[in-house]
Order: C-alpha cells, then structure tokens, then sequence
C-alpha cells in the first residue's frame, strides 16, 4: 500500500505566485523518499499540503489512507512533521519538548516518559535532556527537532530540509542518524532537500521537483545510468558561448552539449579521452577556456538533462 | 483530549518559559507598584476637585491601575505569538492534533493569569497605602475585571499578530491603540471631570467598561446592575476578539 499518494496538487499563492502546477507522485509504505529541487520548486508548500497546514487549490492527497483535506485529524494523528524553520521551544528544555509534543499528540505520561527517554537517548541528547533548547548546538537542536516528529510513533515522517544550515560534521551525524532510523522504525519518511548529496544517500527513490511539478522519479542510481557517460563542464572566457557550443556539438562521442551562461556542459562517452580532443577544438576556434572539469554523473546532471538549467543558479532563486 | 486540557497544557508551557526570565519577572511585579506609587503623588491633590465623591485618591487610582495593567499586558501579549510564529514553534503545533481554538485559548489564558496576579499585588499595596476597596467583593470584582479586560485585549492582540506576523507592525498598533484607550476612559480621573462628548465616547470602550465595573464598590451608590452591566459587556469583548484570533489562524495559514 502506499503511505503518501498525490495526485495533481496545484496551489497559487495571494501575489501570482504558482507554487505547484499539478505535482503528481506516490510513496510505498516503509520507503525513504526524496524530494529533490532549488529553492523555491515547491517542495516546502507540497510537505505543508500533506501535514495539513495548508490547502491545495486543486487535486487531491493522501496520507496513510486518509484524505489530507477531508480528515485532517486523521493524518495529524498519523504523521510526525519537522518543519524548515526548526520548531524547538529554545526557552524549554529537550525534555520539556518532547513532553509537549506527546501530550499534543494525546499521549499519556508513563508511556510518553519512557518514549521520550528512549528519543533523548539514540539522538545523543540524554546528557542534555534538561538544559534549555537555547544552550545547544545547530546539529543538537536539529536531531531534537527530528525526535519531536517521532514521539507518538508516527505512521509517516516528514523531513523539511533536515540538514539545511548544519555545518558539513553535523550533516554527516544527521545523515547516519536518518539511515540508522530508516532501517530501524517501520516508517515511511519524506524528506526534501535541495542537497543532491543528501537525496543521493538518504532516499530509495528521488522525484526531482521544479516549478511545482516533478520533471523526473527514480532511484538515484536509475537516473543516473540513464545518462550516458561522463560529464565534462567548460568554463569558458566568456567571448562567444553559443560558437564554443556548437564546435563542441560536432565532435565524435560528444552526445549532448547544453549552455549555462560562460559554461557549457557535454556528455562524453570516456572523459578522459574526450577532453583532449574537446580543449584541442576550442582552442583551434580561438575559445579561450579557463577550465575543465569531467566527473561521473551526479543528480546535478540528472537535474541539468531534464530541466535544461544547471541545478546551483536555479537554487540561487528565492521564491 | 479535550479543547480544555490543551488550553491548559499549552497555556502552563508559557507561563513556565515566563517563569524561567528573572528579569521579566522582576519588571511584571514593579511595573504596577511604580504606578500605583507615581500617580497617588502626582494626582494626590486631585480629589480637591469635585466629583470623587469624598473618596480618597488611592482608593479611586487602585482598581484603575489593576485595570490599566491588565490593558498593557493583554494588548501587549500578541509579541509572544510572533516569536512562535518566527521559530516555527506555532506551525508544529498547527501539525499536531491539537484544536486551533486551543493555541489561542492557551495564549489568552497566560495573559489573564498574569494580569489576575498583578492585579492582587496591586491590591496588596493599595490597601498598604490605606485602599479597601470595597473589601472582599470590591476585590473579586476587580479581580474579574482585570482578568476579562487581560483576556479580552490578548484575544485582540494575539489576532493582529497573527495577522501582521511582524513584530514592528504589531507594536505599531499597540501603541495607537493604548494611549487613546486610556485616555478615554475615567481611569485616572473621576468621570464628572470629563467633557461630556468625552463621557459619551468612553461608553464604547472596553477599558472603561472594566474602569467602571471595578471601581463599583469602592464608590458609594454604584448598583450591581451597572457592575452587571459593566461585567457583561467585557465578556461580550472578550468572546468577539477571541473569535477574531481564532479566525486570524485562517489568514496565518493562507500564507503557508
């Protein structure tokens, strides 16, 4: 059975904005799965929709079998939700957090004291369990933040941006705390990010997100065999793009060539023996290039073959 | 679980994280004692002037203070709202099975019990300073008072914030509200002294509401019917801006 369905989500906000334009994907039950894409894709206002928090101008979703709009109370029962924006009460306690949290979610106290102990204890924060939220670490606070969205068991657990703002030790812990839970609780997660990196080792599948629709869906490793090769990006100097791509378009093995302002990306069968022939036509045409990077294929391509635009200046976009 | 009890569980979470800051403590039981102190000697000579009806000054200002305090810290009250909203404290909350009504039920309740407890310290010095007013039923009263108009003002203030959800905007309102709501009432001077277009407009005012409804026993020949009165209508305040804050949520959500 699937733990998360939607179906055809759409949602304008009061100034134009179109945030989802009919996001279509569904999550079997137990499955971690990513949502993938920039700032601003619409992967926040989707998570909103499925907690509750807000409706969908058109289309419908559910979550554990219930109707996101219609039994509302339902899927808050059956759901923990760990927004962007944190969440922790800094003036209270770890301990004090996970309390309120249960109680909200009608649990009863003996049962909540050892589920709350339990929590404190495998995020490593029973030593701080009764200092204020306000004296811990980015990384302690985030891995609380996480424990409150599973203090009454939930069926599904979403995961907002889980490790946006943490410094690259604290990902790292968050990371192997995310993949320990994943494989311990029977719990259907969905985690959005806009870290490739992330998806790529957290999530079974991955739907990759853009203008609130979902351009692409497979396990990390689908979509990336889906692509031929390796990738060579050029910088180049910045004279004549548009010529550099086309010289580069002719070459034997060179398969797909895209521009993204000074740079242009191409997929090559063998990096290594594309690039001599690639830098020796350019420089013959007068490009002048100030680097070459090849690299296996990444989601980054993922992203860069279906949308046609290079995933970190789509990030650059706010919404 | 009931609307009640997470009224209560949400409404202790504050009032502990409130108990925890010394300084805000310290402020909350000097604050209203500095009144009450500043305007007895400032004002001491005004009951020269008729219309007190041979009540001595303290006796008049004390329940006015209890009042004006409660006003404060109900109009005021919206501030912690946005510092919920902005940590996303609020919308954790909001995924939880736990009733809208109750989040703001919560808030509203925090702000009367404070204004309840200040309310009584400032009746403890009244009566240090000579004020009885009007012994245990003047004292209930005011007590009352003071919690309806606290509650009533949160219920207002929780839904701008809940509306502007800035904090610039939120004490931009507060402040145009107070001063003239205040001076509009006969909170710091006995009503004959006021112009009579003055009388008039202060009779849609909710802090004169609670003005006249407070001072009722101190006064001699204030009947129970315009206490009655006075009482009814602050609880009619406060069921309006609460519903107002409750459905300010709607506009908060719209723009998750």
């Amino acid at each position: 059975m699937d733990a998360i369905v939607v179906d055809g989500l759409e949602k304008t906000y009061g100034r134009g904005v179109r945030a989802l334009d009919g996001i279509r994907f569904s999550v079997p039950e137990g499955e971690v799965f990513g949502l993938l894409g920039p700032n601003g894709a619409g992967k926040s206002t989707t998570v909103r929709i499925l907690a509750t928090l807000t409706t969908a101008d058109a289309g419908t979703a559910t979550v554990a079998g219930h109707d996101v709009a219609r039994e509302a109370g339902a899927v808050r029962r059956a759901i923990g939700y760990v927004p962007q924006a944190s969440g922790v009460d800094r003036e209270a306690t770890g301990h004090e957090n996970l309390i309120l949290q249960g109680r909200l979610q009608g649990m009863r106290r003996p049962d909540l004291e050892r589920r709350s102990a339990d929590l404190l204890e495998t995020f490593g924060l029973s030593d701080k369990a009764t200092a204020l939220v306000k004296t811990y670490s980015g990384g302690m606070k985030r891995r609380l933040d996480v424990a409150m969205g599973l203090v009454h068991r939930p069926k599904v657990l979403f995961l907002d941006e889980p490790t946006t703002g943490l410094d690259p030790e604290a990902r790292a812990a968050m990371w192997e705390e995310l993949e320990a839970l994943a494989s311990a609780e029977r719990l259907t997660i969905l985690l959005t990010t806009h870290y490739l990196e992330e998806a790529d080792r957290l999530a079974r599948r991955v739907a990759i997100v853009s203008k609130g629709k979902v351009v692409v869906e497979g396990t990390p490793e689908s979509l990336k065999s889906e692509l031929r090769g390796d990738a060579v990006t050029v910088e180049l100097d910045g004279t004549d793009t548009d010529r550099a791509a086309d010289i580069a378009r002719e070459l034997v093995g060179v398969h797909e060539v895209t521009k993204d302002g000074r740079r242009i990306h191409l997929r090559v069968d063998q990096g290594a023996q594309a690039v001599p022939v690639i830098l020796a036509a350019l420089d013959n045409a007068g490009s002048g290039v100030q680097s070459v990077t090849v690299s296996r294929p990444s989601l980054d391509d993922v992203y860069l073959h279906h949308t046609g635009r290079d995933f970190r200046a789509d990030d650059g976009e706010q919404r | 679980m009931t609307v009640a009890t997470q009224t209560l569980i949400l409404c202790a979470r504050v009032l502990r994280n409130l108990a925890r800051q010394p300084i805000w403590i310290a402020v909350m039981i000097v604050q209203p004692m500095f009144w009450l102190l500043l305007y007895s000697q400032l004002f001491k000579r005004i009951t020269d002037l008729p219309g007190f009806g041979g009540v001595s000054y303290v006796d008049y200002l004390t329940p006015g203070v209890a009042i004006m305090t409660a006003f404060f810290s109900g109009s005021w009250a919206g501030m912690g709202m946005i510092e919920d909203l902005d940590r996303g404290v609020l919308e954790r909350f909001l995924a939880t099975p736990a009733s809208r009504a109750a989040i703001v039920f919560g808030r509203i309740l925090q702000a009367a019990i404070i204004a309840t407890l200040q309310a009584l310290l400032i009746l403890l010095v009244g009566l240090l300073l000579g004020a009885r007013n009007g012994g245990i039923v003047g004292w209930m009263v005011i007590l009352l008072a003071a919690f309806l108009t606290a509650a009533g003002f949160a219920g207002l203030s929780h839904g701008i914030a809940l509306r502007t959800r800035q904090e610039a905007s939120m004490i931009a309102v507060a402040q145009f509200i107070s001063l003239p709501l205040l001076f509009f009432s006969s909170l710091l001077i006995a009503r004959a002294l006021i112009p009579d277009w003055m009388q008039t407009a202060s009779l849609l005012n909710p802090v004169e509401w609670a003005v006249r409804a407070a001072r009722g026993e101190a006064i001699p020949g204030t009947g129970w019917d315009e206490m009655g009165t006075f009482l009814l209508l602050l609880g009619g305040f406060l069921a309006l801006t609460t519903i107002f804050a409750t459905r300010s949520f709607r506009s908060y959500q719209r723009t998750l």
